[in-house]
């Protein structure tokens, strides 16, 4: 069995969960051979064939170059599965590249049990297997499902990866950083985070007292910050912060991957949430059931007092 | 202009799910339905462009499901859609992407749609597949997770989510598919009077059967609820005891609470 692995550069820099598609490919059992468009400076330490494409000709960004760079990889290396990470690359390119096969794609796979991939559904309250039909396959792999033991120290075997076509309707302006944070969760001990759960605006101020009661930084969930009831710097997740401090509270937190990706490695976890069944309960060391804006003041007077 | 909308109705994930009899997907009776959360900023981006072009385009919101999809459609009728098509399938949750892309390029193919919008990925299934495959199929330019959106002389500047708050900003000319990610805009509640008026818009059934002609490309075999790793305390009742207990065990098992 045969497995292309669709490796990333983000700025110029190799993307570490390139080597995790290599991790999920020896869980698969699979021979690799890799597809990048990067610069040759920063190719993946494996020892494999490595298709390089050059981004200053391509471009970092063009999915249809990129869609016809991979397609030309496959008709090369005939490949039973393409791999991508579920990553804003992954998941705008592999479904592109399914179509053009027309064969199926399986997306965000967290594991493989018994030959079929598993994925989560329903924000992680649900698992399924699925099987794509026979032959060649897309997958996407979820980010950070897959750990590669050890350091990388391959050395990949390149083949240039040329097309005719150099240019595509879609233009890439550029990139534009992430905003300049005015709390830095980074190294604060005690994160106590609001979800959509606190209901309203005024809420957060519930949480935000319970933070300081704690003597900790507040944090937020996605839907706090895009309904503007915080500012960006303070949320916690794969288009927030990456957080690990000694004590995290997730106070009306469903518990979605993309935010269990910004804390899991937490040393202490409390999940304060109505619902026993959300997901969160799974990452937590303590759930709580309660509602937050009624267990918030009781705790807030208690730790007062002690 | 000429805009399609394509919006998936999809169970409350605050809902407690049940495996459905044959074990593949989850029990669709007793769950609350609302419009797919990503969906719902992709009908208030086009509401916006009608808008900013005067009214004159005309959108076209568009379901696939069962009868219950109709809810849905009205709601995005209330929003500002102008016409909307049901696309009828109660089986709809056995069709994978592909397939759903299938039936939504069968019917957009000769309507000449300049814009396309839909959700990034659907709530309950998230494959985010069905946007891209459209845009693929059709031949049209696509760019996805759109936290922002600009439309001016043809062309679509939309501005990408990548990880860790970074952006990207690219270019695209129209005809064009784009994916719409939480945040991209403020989804607006329906006025009383523009729910009176969305009773009078057309909504339209179409059975999916005269539409899909693909086969499955990847299917279900088992859906399961997560094992539990189980490792966790739950505290439940009275709340004074729940804080008593929560913070002694913060005393003990951490080393914050002095
Ligand atoms: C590409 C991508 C990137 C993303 N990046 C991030 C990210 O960086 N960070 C992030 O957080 N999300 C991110 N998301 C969004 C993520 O998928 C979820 O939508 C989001 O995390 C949900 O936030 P939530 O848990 O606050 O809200 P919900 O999922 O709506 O959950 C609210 C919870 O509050 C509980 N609740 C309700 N009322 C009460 C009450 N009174 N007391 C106690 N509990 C209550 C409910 O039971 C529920 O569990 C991303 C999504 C995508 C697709
Ligand atoms: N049954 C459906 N009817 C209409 N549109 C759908 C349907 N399923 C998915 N979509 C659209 O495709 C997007 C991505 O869905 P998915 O690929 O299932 O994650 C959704 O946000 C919708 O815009």
């Amino acid at each position: 069995m045969k497995a292309l692995l669709v490796c990333e550069q983000r700025e110029g820099k190799l993307l570490e969960t390139s080597y995790e598609l290599a991790a999920f490919a020896e869980r698969l059992g699979a021979e690799i051979s890799l597809v990048l468009v990067g610069n040759e400076s920063q190719t993946p330490k494996l020892d494999a064939k490595l298709y390089l494409a050059d981004a200053a000709k391509y471009g970092e960004y063009n999915p249809p170059l990129h869609k016809h760079l991979v397609l030309e990889a496959i008709l090369r290396e005939n490949p039973d599965y393409i791999i991508f990470t579920h990553s804003s690359y992954g998941w705008d390119l592999a479904p592109r590249v399914a179509a053009a096969l027309r064969v199926g794609q399986v997306s965000e796979v967290v594991n493989i049990i018994d030959g079929k991939f598993e994925v989560s559904l329903c924000n992680g309250k649900l698992r399924r297997t699925v099987a794509p039909k026979a032959g060649r396959a897309v997958l996407t792999v979820q980010a950070g499902a897959f750990n590669f033991a050890g350091t990388p120290s391959g050395t990949p075997q390149v083949d240039r990866l040329e097309i005719a076509q150099d240019s595509s309707p879609v233009t890439f302006v550029g990139y534009e950083p992430a905003e300049k944070k005015d709390v830095d969760l980074g190294r604060a001990e005690i994160i106590v985070s609001a979800g959509r759960g606190v209901g309203k605006k005024e809420n957060v101020a519930v949480i935000a007292e319970l933070a300081k009661a704690f003597g900790g930084e507040l944090g937020a969930s996605r839907p706090v910050v895009d309904a503007g009831w915080v500012s960006h710097s303070h949320q916690v997740g794969t288009t927030g912060q990456t957080v690990s401090p000694k004590l995290y509270v997730a106070c009306g937190i469903s518990g979605a991957i993309q935010h269990l990706a910004g804390m899991k490695k937490s040393d202490f976890i409390v999940a304060i949430n109505k619902d026993k069944d959300a997901p969160i309960g799974e990452a937590a060391d303590v759930m709580v059931v309660a509602d937050i804006l009624q267990l918030a003041p009781v705790l807030v007077e208690k730790l007062r007092a002690a | 202009m000429n805009i399609l909308v394509c919006i998936k109705q999809v169970p409350d994930m605050e809902s407690r799910f049940k495996v459905n009899g044959t074990g593949d997907w989850y029990d669709e009776g007793d769950l609350a339905y609302r419009i797919n959360e990503y969906d719902e900023y992709a009908i208030e981006q086009a509401v916006q462009l009608k808008e900013q072009l005067g009214n004159q385009p005309e959108i076209t919101v568009l379901s696939i499901g069962a009868d219950r999809v109709a809810d849905a459609l009205k709601k995005a009728l209330a929003m500002g859609a102008d016409k909307a098509v049901h696309i009828q399938d109660p089986d709809s949750c056995k069709k994978d992407p592909w397939q759903i892309a299938d039936i939504i390029v069968s019917f957009a193919r000769d309507k000449n749609f300049d814009i396309i919008f839909t959700g990034m990925q659907s709530q309950d299934r998230g494959s985010a597949q069905v946007g891209v495959m459209v845009g693929e199929l059709l031949d049209l330019n696509c760019a996805t997770t759109l936290v922002g959106f600009e439309y001016q002389d043809g062309a679509v500047t939309a501005k990408r989510e990548l990880e860790g708050g970074v952006k990207s900003v690219v270019k695209l000319p129209l005809p064009a598919v784009v994916t719409c990610q939480l945040g991209l805009n403020v989804p607006r509640y329906p006025t009383l009077p523009n729910i009176m008026k969305a009773k009078k818009k057309e909504l339209l059934g179409i059975p999916a059967s005269t539409l899909l002609k693909e086969q499955p490309a990847a299917t279900t075999e088992k859906l399961y609820p997560p094992v539990k790793s189980g490792g966790g305390i739950v505290l439940e009742g009275d709340l004074g005891e729940m804080a008593d207990r929560l913070l002694g065990i913060l005393k003990e098992k951490t080393t914050v609470m002095k």
